[in-house]
């Protein structure tokens, strides 16, 4: 288990290495990075004292270790909109995007995962079919059109959600919350809903075809013949069984929410990492975007290693392998 | 085909029966055949714009701002003709740029799908093909590359060689080849094990022609159906994309950038400038994946009864 667990980190961490690679490797291949860093305002002696500053005028093999030995000491450059260590923006605005994230998936479990036990249980039913097609329909919406809608009906028409912003936050362990208050938690709602809709369709279907999966095994049947109650073999036999690829799938959807969140929190104007990295784009803030790319990256790959520890804990069967 | 006569002496009588069966099967869905319909429809107001909308949205001697932000129906002052989904904050008719906005995006979707195809099942095969290292290495950059978020590696791409259709373009081959490589590369080693391949390689061909010749077509099913869903995803990251201002230039507005642009008005009620496109572009995804959903059924023999 423990030589699993290092050879899973060396992994993990090479993964990343190869993100350096790539992000590096982005900002020299395309673009003079000359013209990306040092402003053009400058004259030909500035311009020269500012190459060398940079270390632009090193090899670029040691342009690129300077670049790793920098990230690693958490420099990624500084902003040149807001004069700041990029690193510190993007952290600082970082737990607004989980927060939201989160709660989006915490959405997604406790509307799907009932009713895609129920459509599981009752397949041929009219409202399981219609949970189907529907779920099609999560699919295919466009998140960012489905955010207008919301906003058009619930904001403008009817006027019960607020439409932006993140309301009144209180602070816990140092760090400003939404969820903590009644009018944050007014905000998060329909932003997180957004968000979800994709999720809820997606553990409908997984939990569905899980149940269907299940159902039939002769664990279920003699979890029947015992006696138990529907309930207790539906909750301690055949939702605990379709847990483990839910979990798993949930785990790599947390990294992907975050992504996603871009579109939700630039149409909801919440003040998360996902904002700041749109605007950074528009506005050629380069160290900003590359500083968000590395902490995505980090998050992506731990949460991917936590989803491998997770489903080796989950399913015996796992375990057993990794044991011998 | 699970009626296919697999004792048909005739070949061309049987490739015609496996065509008519694969038909058949695919309009036994009543949802696929609407979806069908609806995607012929989309497809053709496309090619047709030009002839079938009253004006160009992307002539801007054509467009009056004191027609601006029109309701639905309402008619033009100095032209004409009715705006019947109204205007948008150019006077731009939303019906016209709606027709307009449809040709870009099937451009996109069906122009980045097919790159992507052809980029994606010729690095498969040379994986399959040459096995080891070199197949072990591009099933490591496969991997890593499906494991992230689509939209990260847009915004990454983008936000590196800035705005365009043709940029919007090639992110979506970049980040879309691996699906279609991880396919090609799974059936094509499942294909190299049967016997006809033995038989071609018996006869003495070329591996070049056991590979283009025969493994490839046998590949084609599960690529076909993966390339209709990957059209659908295509379009909505375009829409995507073109909606947070990183995708196709303001003069000539996707159906994103539409939505966009009426998001504004949005909130003074005027909702036709962002809903209209909506519904356009949500009407086009549902019918590709709905066609794309109906194909695998068809096209999976491990579905058959």
């Amino acid at each position: 288990m423990i030589g699993w667990l290092l050879r899973r980190i060396g992994q993990a961490m090479l993964v990343v290495l190869a993100m350096t690679v790539i992000v590096f490797a982005g900002l020299h291949a395309i673009g003079n990075p000359i013209d990306i860093l040092i402003g053009e305002d400058l004259n030909q002696q500035e311009r020269l004292e500012a190459i060398a500053h940079l270390g632009l005028d090193q090899p670029l093999l040691q342009q690129y270790f300077s670049f790793l030995k920098n990230a690693l000491q958490g420099d990624l450059g500084t902003s040149f909109v807001y004069n700041e260590p990029a690193i510190g923006l993007i952290l600082d605005r970082l737990p607004a995007t989980l927060e939201l994230a989160v709660v989006a998936l915490v959405m997604a479990i406790i509307l799907g995962v009932p009713l895609g036990l129920y459509a599981g249980m009752k397949p041929a039913s009219p409202v399981s079919k219609l949970l189907m097609s529907g779920s099609i329909l999560g699919f295919s919406l466009p998140a960012f059109w489905v955010a207008l809608m919301l906003i058009m009906v619930f904001s403008v028409q009817l006027g019960w959600m607020p439409s932006s912003g993140r309301g009144d936050t209180r602070s816990l362990f140092g760090i400003e919350w939404s969820f903590l208050t009644l009018d944050g938690l007014h905000h998060l709602l329909l932003p997180a809903f957004n968000l979800a809709l994709f999720k809820i369709s997606l553990v409908l279907r997984l939990t569905r075809a899980g149940v269907r999966e299940v159902l039939p095994q002769d664990f279920v049947k003699f979890a029947r013949a015992k006696g138990l109650s529907e309930s207790r073999v539906m909750v301690m036999h055949v939702l605990r069984n379709t847990m483990i690829p839910l979990v798993t799938v949930l785990g790599l959807e947390l990294g992907s929410t975050i992504a996603y969140a871009v579109v939700t929190e630039s149409i909801f104007a919440w003040p998360g990492a996902g904002k700041l990295i749109l605007d950074s784009i528009n506005s050629l803030d380069r160290p900003v975007v590359v500083a968000y790319l590395m902490v995505v990256v980090v998050i992506f790959v731990t949460l991917n290693l936590i989803v491998d520890l997770l489903y080796k804990l989950l399913d015996p069967r796992v375990r057993l392998e990794a044991a011998q | 085909m699970s009626q296919a006569p697999v004792t048909s002496p005739v070949d061309a009588g049987r490739v015609q029966s496996i065509w008519a069966q694969i038909i058949h099967d695919f309009l036994r869905s009543k949802p696929a055949i609407i979806g069908l319909v609806t995607l012929l429809i989309v497809v053709l107001m496309a090619l047709f714009a030009p002839f079938i909308t009253p004006q160009n949205p992307y002539d801007l001697m054509q467009l009056d701002v004191l027609d601006a932000r029109l309701a639905p129906g309402s008619a033009s002052a100095e032209h004409g003709y009715s705006y019947w989904l109204g205007t948008d904050g150019q006077g731009r008719d939303l019906y016209s740029a709606i027709v307009y906005g449809l040709r870009i995006s099937l451009l996109v979707g069906v122009g980045s799908a097919a790159i992507a195809a052809v980029v994606g099942t010729v690095i498969g095969l040379m994986a399959a093909y040459a096995g080891g290292k070199v197949d072990a290495l591009i099933m490591r950059v496969v991997d890593l590359l499906l494991s992230f978020p689509t939209i990260l590696m847009a915004l990454m791409i983008l936000a590196y060689m800035g705005k365009g259709i043709g940029n919007v373009i090639l992110t979506l081959v970049l980040v879309e080849w691996a699906y279609y490589a991880r396919t090609a590369r799974g059936q094509a080693l499942v294909e190299t094990r049967r016997e006809y391949v033995d038989a071609a390689r018996g006869q003495g061909l070329p591996q070049w022609r056991i590979l283009l010749g025969h493994i490839l077509p046998n590949c084609l099913p599960p690529l076909l159906v993966i390339a209709a869903l990957q059209v659908a995803r295509a379009i909505t990251l375009e829409a995507t994309l073109s909606f947070l201002g990183l995708g196709v230039p303001i003069t000539e507005p996707s159906l994103g950038l539409l939505i966009s642009n009426g998001y504004q008005y949005l909130l003074s009620n005027e909702y036709w400038i962002s809903f209209f496109p909506g519904v356009a572009l949500l009407l086009t995804i549902v019918a590709i994946n709905l066609v794309g959903d109906q194909l695998r059924d068809v096209l999976n023999p491990r579905l058959q009864k």
